[in-house]
């Protein structure tokens, strides 16, 4: 329970929070944005670089603008305050998949405690990995990427031909 | 082929800059406080009265016929005309002005007063720097302030103020010559008179 | 002799570090290069401001500034009183917290990418395994707050513009990385000092900058392209210009603020030249092995103002691209042509050297230059105008 670890968790939970609870939709992806800043700050203590940045290159660069595209495109800034309806049942799942995500950690055994000094996955392990003994997850995600590119030139594309 | 065109604008702009440091006439600002363009000889921009010798009340031109004041557009001219007379050029006794104000600030330039001026007294000054702080009576013109000389005229507008000063002479030189042929008819008369007189005392003492 | 002048910043910090208690040594040690960066870039961007001014004047065949100073070099001082003297107008329907954190967002995000670049031998701040990644980490920040500066605007002119420009960074994003992956692909690693290091070397006295190789050069061109349109510069300054859309995400700042987003626009052009020199023009080294003793930042300093002078030369002569041209200028050509340089990067690794490898190296990005030109002239066929009249 070191400080820097305490701060950067209270600045993912805040940002989390945050993201829930403002009126704005905006200042919710916004604070998402802070939220996977702390996450990144977290990763980064735990002394796994190449992730922490690619987090922040990745969550914080692409998908919380993507997030902000979609609510731009869409113009919905607003959200009507209601509190929902179904709160206690919404309460009750969510008190159950903490329970199980604790004891899914706890019980894995995992080690509480500083990290070495030693990167434990050096850009170089993750590079080497990557292209020997994950190579063909490697490819499937790069065709998965393709398609996914693919399908949306030819969505954009529909639109402009149905004019 | 796919980026010539830049290559040939990137040759063009950098052959601009360095011929700006090597050609004089590539540049062409004028830096304005330090270096002035000319300005046209018919340039125009307020009035001023001329006078002619070196005093500034014997000389001046303005008789006060308040022609001028009368003709301005925006009536920018107010004139007081004096109660006695002084001699012009050609020695004719005229009134002159007791006060001549122009609002500089109203006047706009359009050179009425002086096209519709009978004695030339008001011509267009060229001076344009004339920005003042004083915003009540920095722009309101006295006689003083607006009599400059005929050698002023002269400098800034010279083929007029050589036509001008033709004029004048030859006015005054066919006054004098009519004074003169006036005073010769007048001493011929008189000669005359003695004579005739002369002649009756002299018919009479026969 | 040489040697003392080359490391003399690091001679200052060790002498302040072991002159200070031992307490604070680590924090004095971390905050003197700082205090050298928070110094050093900021003065360039003053001197950059008015240098540019006059460089497009000279380019346009006028004067530039030449009131305030010796030949108009104060000017930077007349315009730091200006802008802390104006007004700061937020308007009414503002979200004012985003409003005032995007400027500053701006300029944190962009002063921390200069935390690894090498400015000279042994003087770079944090020597990191992935600096390459970190930087380009820190620069996503900046789209972010150029977003939160057009939208908590609510101006219709700053929503569009941020939209815009956010949209342009990210297109631009993929060429840049990917010339710049060429590069760690050569250099073997994501460290900026190993990268300075690999280039700095001579064979006979020509130096090893990864810009003389085909791949390099090819590299350097798409990655300085992609620069100038990741920090919004002409002619990519659409979102941007002042005859398009006024002054796009910048339309409500005024005063302090603009100056804030002028300065991380600026300081962010500096960086993304300062990475574009340690990925492909050898960081620090000199360019040729008879001028070594010439100091190591010196030479930084020198390509650093090598290439802003390019910058503000393409500037002044070339128009601004259209958004659909730029789009289509990022997706369609220099993504292929980056994939392309990594190939010959790839291909350069196995060949032996020599001519040949050259050559051969050379000649697929060549021939996708020329294809990719022939095939995205589409707007070559003008046809005859046809008129109508009234009746």
């Amino acid at each position: 329970m070191t400080a820097p670890f305490v701060i950067l968790a209270i600045l993912a939970i805040a940002g989390a929070t945050a993201a829930m609870t403002l009126r704005k939709l905006v200042h919710c992806a916004l604070a998402l944005a802070v939220c996977f800043v702390g996450l990144a700050g977290l990763y980064l203590n735990l002394n796994a670089q190449f992730v922490g940045l690619v987090q922040i290159l990745v969550y914080v660069g692409a998908v919380v603008i993507l997030i902000v595209f979609a609510i731009l495109l869409t113009r919905h800034d607003e959200l009507p305050a209601q509190t929902s309806r179904t709160r206690i049942a919404g309460l009750g799942v969510s008190a159950l998949v903490f329970a199980l995500l604790a004891w899914a950690v706890t019980a894995g055994g995992a080690k509480f405690g500083a990290a070495g000094t030693q990167p434990e996955a050096a850009i170089k392990d993750i590079g080497s990995a990557l292209m020997q003994r994950y190579v063909l997850p490697l490819e499937v995600v790069g065709l998965l990427l393709t398609a996914a590119l693919i399908g949306a030139v030819v969505i954009a594309m529909e639109e402009k031909k149905s004019k | 082929m796919l980026g010539e065109g830049i290559v040939k604008g990137l040759a063009e702009t950098a052959r601009n800059f360095f011929g700006s440091y090597v050609e004089k006439d590539r540049l062409t600002t004028v830096q304005f406080p330090e270096e002035r363009l000319p300005q046209a000889e018919a340039a125009r921009v307020f009035p001023f009265l001329v006078y002619d010798t070196d005093d500034m009340e014997a000389g001046l031109r303005c008789v006060a016929c308040k022609i001028c004041e009368v003709e301005c557009p925006p009536q920018c001219i107010s004139i007081e005309k004096s109660t006695g007379k002084k001699p012009d050029f050609v020695g004719k006794p005229q009134f002159y002005p007791a006060k001549f104000e122009i609002d500089v600030s109203v006047c706009m330039s359009c050179q009425i007063c002086v096209e519709v001026c009978p004695f030339e007294a008001i011509k267009m000054d060229t001076a344009f720097e004339l920005s003042t702080d004083d915003r009540f009576g920095g722009l309101h013109w006295a006689k003083e302030q607006l009599s400059k000389p005929n050698e002023h005229y002269q400098k800034i507008h010279p083929t007029e103020a050589a036509e001008v000063d033709a004029e004048r002479a030859e006015k005054k030189a066919k006054t004098a010559a009519a004074e003169a042929a006036k005073a010769a008819a007048e001493a011929a008369k008189a000669a005359a008179a003695k004579t005739e007189t002369t002649e009756t005392e002299g018919s009479a003492k026969q | 002799m040489t040697q003392g002048l080359d490391q003399i910043f690091v001679t200052l910090q060790h002498w302040a570090v072991s002159h200070s208690p031992a307490a604070v040594q680590p924090a004095v040690s971390i905050l003197l290069p700082v205090v050298g960066i928070l110094i050093a870039f900021p003065a360039l961007f003053a001197i950059t401001t008015v240098l540019e001014r006059k460089g497009l004047a000279r380019i346009q065949n006028r004067y530039g500034p030449n009131r305030v100073g010796p030949f108009g070099l104060l000017q930077p001082m007349a315009d730091a009183v200006k802008s802390l003297t104006k007004e700061d107008l937020v308007p009414r329907s503002a979200d004012k917290l985003v409003h005032f954190l995007a400027p500053l967002l701006l300029v944190a995000a962009v002063f921390v990418e200069y935390a690894v670049v090498p400015v000279g031998r042994n003087m770079v701040l944090a020597d990191m395994d992935c600096g390459v990644l970190f930087f380009f980490a820190a620069g996503a920040a900046t789209e972010m707050s150029v977003f939160m500066a057009g939208w908590s605007s609510r101006n219709k002119y700053s929503l569009l513009g941020a939209m815009r420009a956010v949209a342009q960074m990210i297109s631009y994003e993929a060429p840049l990385i990917l010339s710049s992956i060429a590069v760690v692909m050569a250099a073997g690693s994501l460290s900026t000092v190993t990268i300075v290091e690999k280039q700095a070397g001579y064979s006979g006295f020509w130096p090893h900058w990864y810009v003389l190789t085909p791949w390099g050069l090819a590299g350097f061109v798409l990655f300085m392209i992609a620069a100038t349109a990741e920090s919004n510069r002409s002619p990519f300054d659409l979102p941007e210009g002042e005859s398009e859309i006024i002054a796009g995400y910048l339309t409500e700042y005024s005063g302090f603020k603009f100056a804030l987003f002028f300065l991380g626009e600026y300081l962010g052009m500096f960086a993304i030249s300062a990475l574009g020199i340690t990925l492909f023009l050898g960081g620090w080294a000199a360019p040729f092995s008879f001028l070594t003793w010439v100091p190591s930042w010196i030479w930084f300093f020198g390509k650093l103002l090598v290439l802003i002078a390019v910058f503000i030369w393409v500037r002044g002569t070339l128009p601004r691209l259209r958004m659909d041209q730029l789009m289509n200028f990022a997706w369609k050509f220099m993504l292929p042509m980056t994939l392309m340089v990594i190939f010959s990067a790839g291909l350069w690794r196995f060949l032996p050297s020599g001519v040949l490898r050259w050559l051969i190296c050379a000649a697929p990005i060549a021939l996708l230059y020329v294809v990719l030109g022939r095939v995205l002239q589409t707007d070559r066929k003008i046809e005859k105008r046809v008129y109508r009249y009234a009746e």
